[in-house]
């Protein structure tokens, strides 16, 4: 008499998969629960708006202008800033992966200046560069200089050694080598670190607009708090998780048409 | 993606053949340490134009230290390498490598990484286009010029790498185990490909290799090296001429065992001192 079984598979999970109408069917889902209990008055109107009445202040505020004045107000501020620190901080980090004259001092100043929270800086960079842009600028700028220096470098340091004595072997010019080896093979480090910036950039430009300007989305959400207008704080909460948002949605674009070959 | 191609034995040959090669190496008392550890210790070798050399011993013997101190990859300790005479006019680069783990761009096509080489030296484009065309015919590629590395197999990646390597016309050729990446029916299918497109191009090569077998089919002279450090312990001439050599050649296999019968006492002695070591 046999006695047989399945050997069970045991190599099973440890492995999630993404499922996109996953997560948009959750946020659905909350923003219907929290519609729910607003609408049968569970939630205070004050304490927290329905979802409706966020809707409704979002239309309000693109119809008289307001929305656009403030958001453009924004992105300029965001656009300038990242791309000064942008630019600065890959050139920095390009440095540090290439030349030991730069690689020590740099390091060493990124390791000093990093971990100051820079908003901390904010007062002062408005007593040097002025209560205007000039400030805001410095600070999204210095808050994105230091982690695109790291994912610059990085991402140079981990640039195959070997592909790196192929070209020399074949006496590629060093020009060569930095453009058609370093460089492309740095880039996805690079613009993992974009991601990162990204988000950096538009949490301190909020703070920003918080301590002084009399624009910008970060200085209407600080308004509207202070008139108890909770339907507008909330609308401009929304408009920065949609930048945010939006602004990843085209990085990721850009990495995919970068990123064909993998 | 990746259907190996048909045989090659009637691919073309490369132009201008004729011009017989005329650089000549001279290895010359070369001692090269990694830290503490003496790796090569003395060796001198003469590399004649045209010849194929293979390279074996045991692991750790330093076969690989002299192939990149050879073409310069590598700056030896003590002595050095000698060069003599001119490479052929069209040769873009005179000692060019082949490598074990292909070192191809993953961001470049099949097309792209042979270009690559050639881009610095070769400016014309209509050149350069005509020079990769030849390569990708030469090593049954034309099918694959726009496909990227991560799309080809293993065998057809170290294709994209010997014809980058053959593209830019070398006076020398060094390939380090560039099989060994390999299973062995795709190393069986390259190696005879190997031979037949080494012994067309007669350029002086230099393979480095662990597997006895692709010695003696490959090359003319074998060079053994002892335990580390790396000395020469004997030089094993095989004069069958490369269009010959078959797989279960008599001949060969005669060779075969004899290095074996050389190293073996060399590996299991320098497997023991690595044990030591530990």
């Amino acid at each position: 008499m046999r006695d047989e079984t399945l050997v069970p598979l045991r190599a099973a999970s440890f492995s999630p998969r993404n499922r996109p109408w996953a997560g948009a069917a959750t946020l659905a889902v909350v923003i219907i629960i929290w519609q729910a209990g607003s609408s049968a008055g569970l939630i205070s109107e004050l304490f927290l708006p329905s979802p409706v009445a966020v809707g409704w202040a979002l239309w309000r505020l693109a119809l008289s202008g307001d929305l656009w004045a403030n958001l453009l107000a924004s992105f300029v501020r965001l656009a300038v800033g990242w791309t000064l620190g942008t630019a600065v901080g890959v050139a920095l980090g390009f440095a540090v992966g290439m030349f030991t004259l730069v690689r020590s001092p740099v390091l060493a100043l990124v390791s000093a200046l990093f971990p100051i929270p820079k908003i901390a800086l904010v007062p002062l960079f408005i007593i040097w560069f002025g209560i205007g842009e000039g400030s805001k600028f410095a600070t999204l700028a210095i808050g994105v200089l230091f982690p695109t220096v790291i994912s610059t470098y990085s991402g140079i340091d981990n640039v195959q050694r070997n592909l790196i004595a192929m070209g020399q072997s074949f006496n590629l010019s060093t020009w060569s080598i930095v453009r058609k080896i370093v460089l492309p093979g740095a880039l996805p480090s690079v613009l993992a670190g974009f991601r990162i910036t990204i988000s950096v950039a538009i949490i301190l430009l909020v703070a920003a607009e918080m301590i002084g300007a009399d624009s910008g989305i970060g200085a209407f959400i600080l308004s509207a708090g202070n008139l108890y207008r909770t339907d507008d704080l909330i609308a401009g909460v929304v408009i920065l998780s949609l930048m945010g948002l939006s602004l990843a949605a085209i990085l990721t674009r850009v990495e995919r048409a970068v990123f064909s070959w993998r | 993606m990746v259907a190996e191609p048909a045989r090659l034995t009637d691919a073309p040959a490369l132009e201008e053949e004729t011009s017989a090669p005329t650089l000549r190496l001279r290895v010359d008392r070369v001692t090269h340490q990694f830290g503490p550890n003496l790796v090569l210790d003395d060796v001198t070798l003469e590399i004649a134009p045209g010849e194929v050399l293979a390279l074996v011993g045991p692991s750790g013997c330093g076969k690989s230290t002299l192939l990149n101190i050879l073409g310069g990859l590598l700056l030896p300790t003590k002595g050095g390498v000698l060069i003599h005479g001119e490479p052929r006019p069209d040769c873009l680069n005179a000692l060019t490598y082949v490598f074990q783990d292909f070192a191809l761009l993953p961001w470049r096509t099949v097309a792209g990484n042979i270009s690559l080489v050639l881009e610095d030296k070769l400016r014309d484009e209509k050149a350069r286009r005509e020079r990769i065309s030849e390569m990708l015919r030469l090593t049954g590629l034309e099918n694959f010029a726009h496909a990227y590395p991560k799309q080809l197999s293993g065998g057809m990646r170290q294709r994209v790498g010997i014809a980058r390597a053959l593209a830019v016309r070398p006076a020398c050729l060094f390939m380090d185990e560039p099989l060994s990446a390999l299973d062995a029916q795709t190393r069986a299918l390259l190696l005879e490909e190997f031979a037949l497109l080494i012994a067309r191009a007669a350029i002086t090569t230099v393979y480095v290799t662990h597997n006895l077998n692709e010695a003696v089919r490959l090359a003319n002279r074998v060079v053994v090296l002892s335990r580390r450090p790396g000395r020469i312990k004997a030089i094993v001439d095989i004069d069958r001429p490369a269009e010959l050599r078959r797989e279960d050649d008599p001949e060969l296999l005669v060779a075969e065992k004899t290095l074996w019968s050389m190293i073996r006492d060399e590996a299991s002695a320098a497997d023991r001192e690595l044990e030591d070591a530990r």
